[in-house]
């Protein structure tokens, strides 16, 4: 009976080294082939260029252009996504009713549940057609369309863990400013969000990795043009929109072509890394102020 | 009553609104679209739809391979990650307390759950296609979705797990029970209603998934249905993406059909975890 | 002859040392109170018995427990098998969140017993000297978790019962019941006593003086005095037992 209870632990733990293998796994594979990349490609080019056009004739392999889009649309979609998130977190916490808050919130997490590819169709089928109407500028592809969109995505992700947060608050810092006739909405903006504000500043920075790393909405609805620029309302490309132009087509295996896939995906491994990092640690440090 | 706590108290109406708004701002969005999609798409779902294999025509063209593919994907998906998942979860929880490998696994989790699923399709092209030569079949996409929503069912475990109180475990020792027999026998089927519902939301996700399939290269255009996992296939985002991107008129309609069948499986696997969750809830009281 | 003793047994968690040089025998089919403030080490004593130690981080013990002959803490014996001869009666009653069948006969399936007719048996012997029978013999295939508080607790004895230890360990196990539910439990006790050795850890002194035969008195982790019980009460040798067993400190 020791040794079945020995192997049972044995097997259980083996899985449990699945999640360090994927992990190993997916550090050596972007670290592999963005080596070979970067014997051919210079890392200050890479870093330094304004133009990356692996695919054309001319080559040119400036990271910055990509950068620049996918920080483009996550800026659009945080910018729409975080006062509303941060709102419907303050008012289920603190205006809604037990019942009405047990409802939404479900509801409110199918926003996060729909396939981002089903995103994708929503807005170019819908939304930039209808910017279009009251703005002449925009190209058919574009950022605004696609950041709006993946911030009506990203609201489920703030609302719910602000809400969270908020609701991590001990009762009796709530009714100290009730008790000193504060109104809700004082009591929310001067005493709520502020105690809560490193876990609303964790879904903010959780948000933000979700829209950088996010594909389909951008691949979609935001065009295939690297370009250095700040303006919503022309086609871009992000870092994951390249990684989907360049697997779409029939690019061999080992040409430096395939390897900048792997040098784009450590780009956005970096960024998303150190932002879920950075979440990380001060969901850390938050919970130990509290236990 | 001064003028400021007039002030105060219109804000505080004031936003009391705004609060609502915003909360139906997503939901009224959400159901614009639903809509819209339901008038494009809904005309265009016949049994012709369903059974049809693709094609270049947009009044030809079905999604036979596509929900063959992601029912294929679904139970392959489901098979690899279940046991896995669990079996993680319950060793985070139950064994691998306190030690530094354990707080190791755990910063290592966290850190998965964040990484953008693309790269997920980066790690699936290198190891399961290229290296074990496994191809662009189903059991590569398998393997790469499994490896996506493991961190989704192993935290949903843990977090099962920790709601089983600590006295009913201590109850099975005290009889003479095993480590792994109180688990198998008091802890899991105690928690079996979370990790129920965090196993459907995660393989909701699975399907839903488009971008890592992409990349380990399933293909948009597949003239037959898979018979066996190592054949290659389509997914219904797969499909959809592929008749987003056409310019005819045609395939839009097609895609908003197909979205209006993807989305009635996520909506339906989602319902089912949500009333699983309630109901669990409910039911456990101790 | 004894049925468990216990020899300069000394214990700690970390460096808390929470028992002190403890000398200590029960006779067979007797009723052993524990008594003493909270604090004193009588629980963690208690739980020594069958190991329900073990799995404390930092815990760390000295010194011999013998019960039937066997030393329990002996690299041979198997913890699985100790608490079979030695059961537990918890605090709080902490049923399976499975039906009462299962639940009364849970110390036999996990030793594989398929047996139907046997478990059946078991089932109604068990419930029966649990006095729980009559009240749910037709609910058996029914939640445990919808029976009331006393009689929960009276299904955790009855499953304690189910498997036949020598010794049943009582953690305080009417605490938590209401004054009727109280006396059953005690009365149920008084009538197990005839079967089994009993050891129970008790706040309550009137339910020490009621029920055991002898009682022990533990204060700061050391056995204070260990006597009958009626000279415990009426007559120790302890100013310290003397004061507590009046009320005047605990």
């Amino acid at each position: 009976m020791k040794t079945k209870e020995k192997v049972i632990e044995f097997g259980l733990g083996l899985s449990a080294l699945i999640t360090i293998l994927t992990t190993v796994g997916i550090l050596w594979v972007l670290l592999v082939e963005a080596f070979s990349f970067f014997g051919k490609v210079s890392i200050i080019d890479f870093l330094t260029d304004t133009q990356w056009t692996p695919l054309f004739d001319e080559k040119h392999f400036g990271i910055l252009p990509l950068v620049a889009g996918t920080l483009l649309t996550t800026f659009i979609a945080v910018l729409f996504a975080l006062p509303i998130g941060l709102t419907i977190a303050v008012y289920l916490n603190e205006y809604a009713y037990p019942g009405f808050r047990k409802t939404i919130k479900p509801i409110l997490e199918l926003l996060a549940a729909v396939p981002t590819v089903v995103y994708g169709f929503f807005a170019l089928q819908v939304v930039t057609p209808f910017l279009q109407s009251f703005i002449p500028g925009l190209a058919g592809f574009n950022s605004l369309s696609a950041g709006l969109v993946m911030g009506i995505m990203i609201i489920p992700l703030i609302s719910s863990l602000s809400e969270d947060a908020l609701y991590a608050i001990p009762k009796s810092l709530k009714e100290a400013s009730y008790g000193m006739g504060a109104t809700r909405f004082q009591t929310a903006f001067k005493v709520m969000v502020p105690a809560a504000t490193s876990g609303i500043v964790v879904s903010v920075i959780l948000a933000i990795s979700r829209a950088i790393g996010e594909t389909m909405i951008v691949a979609i609805a935001a065009g295939q043009q690297p370009r250095l620029t700040a303006n919503p309302l022309v086609p871009i490309e992000t870092i994951t929109t390249y990684i989907v132009q360049v697997s779409l087509g029939d690019v061999p295996q080992g040409s430096i072509e395939y390897q900048t896939i792997f040098a784009a995906g450590i780009t956005l491994f970096i960024f998303t890394f150190t932002l879920n990092s950075v979440s990380y640690w001060i969901k850390k440090k938050f919970q130990e102020k509290y236990e | 009553m001064s003028n400021a706590t007039r002030i105060n108290r219109i804000k505080d109406r004031a936003f009391k609104y705004i609060g609502l708004f915003c909360t139906l701002f997503g939901i009224i969005v959400l159901a614009i679209f639903l809509i819209d999609i339901l008038i494009k798409g809904i005309g265009r779902i016949d049994w012709a739809f369903l059974s049809s294999l693709p094609s270049r025509i947009p009044e030809r063209a079905g999604i036979l391979t596509a929900f063959v593919g992601t029912i294929w994907i679904l139970i392959l998906t489901a098979i690899i990650a279940i046991p896995i998942g669990i079996s993680a979860g319950i060793y985070l929880e139950e064994y691998g307390k306190k030690s530094r490998m354990a707080n190791l696994l755990e910063i290592n989790i966290s850190n998965l759950a964040g990484i953008p699923s693309i790269i997920y399709g980066l790690l699936g092209l290198e190891i399961f296609v290229r290296i074990m030569h496994l191809g662009n079949s189903l059991i590569a996409g398998a393997l790469t979705l499994s490896l996506l929503i493991l961190p989704i069912i192993i935290v949903a475990t843990r977090e099962a797990i920790k709601t089983v109180p600590k006295s009913i475990k201590e109850a099975s020792f005290g009889m003479g029970a095993t480590k792994w027999q109180t688990i198998r026998q008091i802890t899991l089927p105690a928690a079996a209603g979370g990790i129920l519902t965090g196993i459907i939301l995660a393989i909701s996700r699975a399907i839903g998934e488009t971008a890592p399939l992409i990349v380990i290269g399933a293909l948009a255009y597949v003239p037959f249905t898979p018979e066996s996992p190592m054949d290659e296939f389509s997914v219904l985002p797969m499909q959809i993406f592929n008749w987003i991107s056409r310019p005819q008129k045609g395939f839009a309609i097609n895609a908003a059909a197909a979205i209006i069948i993807l989305l009635a499986i996520t909506f339906v696997m989602n319902g089912i975890a949500v009333y699983l969750r309630n109901r669990w809830q409910k039911k456990i009281r101790w | 002859m004894h049925i468990l003793e216990a020899n300069g047994i000394n214990a700690y968690y970390g460096t808390n040392h929470v028992l002190k040089n403890i000398n200590l025998q029960i006779k067979p089919h007797t009723i052993t109170a524990f008594i003493g403030p909270s604090g004193c080490g009588k629980s963690t004593f208690l739980r020594m018995f069958n190991r329900m130690n073990d799995y404390i981080d930092g815990f760390r013990k000295e010194g011999e427990i013998i019960i039937e002959g066997n030393e329990i803490y002996n690299k041979q014996v198997r913890v699985e098998d100790l608490r079979k001869q030695v059961g537990m009666v918890f605090q709080k009653p902490n049923p399976f969140p499975k039906t009462i069948f299962e639940n009364v006969v849970y110390g036999l399936t996990i030793r594989g017993e398929k047996d139907k007719k046997k478990l059946n048996e078991i089932a109604e012997r068990s419930l029966r000297q649990a006095v729980l029978w009559d009240e749910v013999k037709d609910s058996l295939k029914k939640s445990a978790l919808a029976l009331s508080g006393g009689q929960q607790q009276r299904l955790c004895i009855a499953r304690a019962l189910a498997v036949e230890p020598s010794i049943i360990l009582m953690d305080e196990p009417a605490s938590s019941l209401d004054p009727i539910s109280t006396a059953k439990i005690e009365e149920l006790i008084l009538q197990l006593k005839e079967k089994y050795s009993i050891v129970i850890v008790t706040h309550n002194m009137q339910q020490a003086g009621r029920i055991s035969d002898n009682t022990a008195f533990f204060y700061m982790g050391e056995l204070i005095e260990y006597d009958e019980t009626s000279i415990i009460f009426t007559s120790p040798k302890h100013d310290k037992t003397q004061s507590y067993v009046t009320g005047r400190f605990g």
